[in-house]
């Protein structure tokens, strides 16, 4: 119906109550178009994956409305129009690789071919292709963390909700996983909301850079990227990436000078 | 060849670096054993050969310290031949068999242990799943391992008697008395133990409490169940052994442990305590290596690939 799969207005969410409450998020409004990707980007407590959360309908937002493929997050989640990569690869010990990425498949009652046809094309696209009868603690970090997002292709549902899914990793892991990410969405056309904490990584892969800031948790910028979706690693030395990181720093900093004077 | 024997020599080594600790203590306990027997016996030695004026020295002494027929404390070697006679040397259908007898506890045990077992699951699956469960049931799951199972052994079996149950059963409910609390306590520490982001994980594609208890929680759990099983097994031989002092049962470890304490035979009570530990070791040895097979074939385990 619309092409926007997500938009979210004036949305608010506190948790505890009062002298205990914190505000997480204030006055949100956003909207990602469908084959966005869009990076959330900001200190910790700026709310980031609170706001992952409640477009997962992990978490509820106090007021204020948001809408998931022009529905409630909740009555998304039931059509199960989302896949979320959390921070942890969140492997389970006792499934082979090929095993955890049918276990959404299990759970959505499809067929035994279609699993496994499934199964097949996503590990292909994380490139896991022959790991399937490894368990995960044989993986190292970074294999684990593209068996994870396999799994929440596997369902292909349309959009990618990513919590720092490369956070715990090494650079080197990163950069490359950051190509794999970049190459997967031009293939797929997936509409991807990733968190993290790193300024290149978030210039590097999006189309959109939201900048928050802490207490309240707020967006303080949203800066459209001018790179072609089709981008590769060199970009990270040009003019307009360098002056891109600067104006998501500047954002940040803003974030926090507004802290210091509050108080 | 060489490969093989390099291997060999590595499996010698391991089973070495885990025998010999074990043997090590058995030795010093050994030691220290005879000491006491010649210590404990060998007033009731001397006494005896005043009062039958027999004239005595030190080697003497020891050697007839070992050989009582009622000691104090029987030397080890006493004990390994009174069991090896009762074993080995016994028709197993012989009354006087510690096999039958052994047979008999054990029975009981595994019938308990199973019944425990399956008790524990079911209130820790409760406990789990519905928060009015946990704190209604809990406060009196503990309580119930407060009271000394001595005192309400015999009481559970005179209250089952009446009700006309008699023989294995109320033996092994003293042993289900004892065992589902192990078990209660480690499968709820197991089904709360996975991850919030895996719970997360499983909302997220809309899954039931049913797919998250079986395809999370459940699985989750085993290595905690197999942990508790083990110390279940053990109280559960306890609790037929102390099941069967009461009632002076005619059969069973715990009635060779009773008749040897009436004539004071302790060469009898100690080889029943003796093959008593033999039983618990095997038995606690045998959950552990399902416990192991399973997870491994679980694909849990990361030792030693």
């Amino acid at each position: 119906m619309t092409d926007k799969i997500i938009s979210a207005k004036n949305v608010e969410l506190k948790f505890g109550k009062g002298s205990e409450e914190v505000v997480a998020l204030k006055n949100i409004s956003l909207e990602v178009g469908a084959g966005e990707f869009v990076s959330f980007i900001g200190p910790s407590g700026c709310g980031k994956t609170t706001f992952l959360r409640t477009v997962a309908a992990l978490e509820n937002p106090t007021s204020g409305q948001i809408l998931v493929n022009g529905v409630s997050p909740d009555e998304a989640r039931t059509n199960r129009a989302y896949g979320y990569v959390f921070q942890s690869a969140g492997l389970y010990p006792w499934r082979n690789i090929s095993k955890n990425v049918s276990l959404p498949l299990e759970i959505m009652n499809y067929s035994r071919e279609e699993i496994s046809k499934r199964v097949s094309r996503s590990l292909n696209l994380v490139e896991l292709n022959g790991f399937e009868k490894k368990f995960p603690w044989q993986l190292s970090g970074g294999m684990q963390q593209r068996a994870s997002i396999a799994r929440a292709l596997s369902f292909d549902a349309d959009l990618l909700l990513m919590d720092e899914p490369f956070g715990a990793l090494d650079e080197i892991v990163r950069d490359h996983l950051n190509e794999q990410l970049l190459d997967l969405w031009q293939k797929t056309g997936k509409t991807i909301c990733f968190v993290t904490h790193s300024i290149p990584e978030a210039v590097f892969l999006s189309t959109k850079i939201v900048v928050m800031s802490p207490r309240p948790g707020r967006i303080v910028d949203v800066i459209e990227s001018p790179f072609p979706t089709s981008r590769s690693l060199e970009i990270r030395d040009s003019k307009e990436f360098i002056s891109i990181s600067q104006r998501v720093r500047e954002g940040l900093r803003s974030g926090y000078d507004h802290n210091e004077n509050k108080g | 060849m060489t490969t093989m024997r390099i291997r060999a020599k590595k499996f010698l080594k391991k089973i070495a670096g885990k025998i010999l600790p074990i043997l090590t203590i058995l030795f010093l306990l050994t030691v220290v054993w005879y000491f006491f027997t010649i210590y404990l016996n060998s007033a009731m030695q001397i006494d005896r050969y005043d009062k039958q004026g027999i004239s005595w020295n030190t080697s003497k002494l020891v050697l007839d310290t070992m050989s009582q027929e009622r000691p104090k404390l029987p030397a080890p070697h006493q004990i390994a031949e009174e069991i090896w006679e009762t074993t080995v040397q016994k028709k197993i259908t012989s009354k006087r068999s510690l096999i039958y007898h052994s047979s008999i506890t054990l029975s009981s045990t595994i019938v308990g242990f199973i019944l425990g077992t399956l008790l524990g699951v079911v209130l820790a699956v409760s406990i789990v799943e519905n928060r009015a469960m946990e704190s209604s049931l809990m406060p009196w799951i503990i309580a119930s391992q407060t009271i000394p199972i001595l005192a309400i052994a015999p009481m559970i079996i005179v209250v089952l008697n009446s009700l006309g149950f008699s023989g294995l059963l109320p033996k092994a409910l003293i042993s289900t008395y004892l065992s589902f609390f192990p078990i209660v306590v480690g499968m709820v520490k197991g089904l709360r133990s996975p991850d919030i982001i895996l719970v997360d994980l499983m909302k997220t594609y809309n899954s039931t409490k049913v797919d998250i208890f079986f395809k999370l929680r459940l699985p989750a759990s085993v290595p905690f169940l197999f942990t508790s099983m083990k110390v279940a097994i053990a109280i559960s031989l306890v609790g037929a052994i102390v099941g069967e002092l009461p009632t002076g049962a005619v059969a069973g470890l715990g009635a060779r442990l009773l008749t040897g304490s009436y004539y004071g035979q302790t060469i009898q009570i100690w080889s029943a305590l003796i093959m008593a530990s033999i039983l618990a070791a095997t038995l606690v040895f045998s959950i552990q290596a399902i416990g192991y097979l399973v997870s491994k074939k679980m694909g849990y385990t990361n030792e030693e690939a």
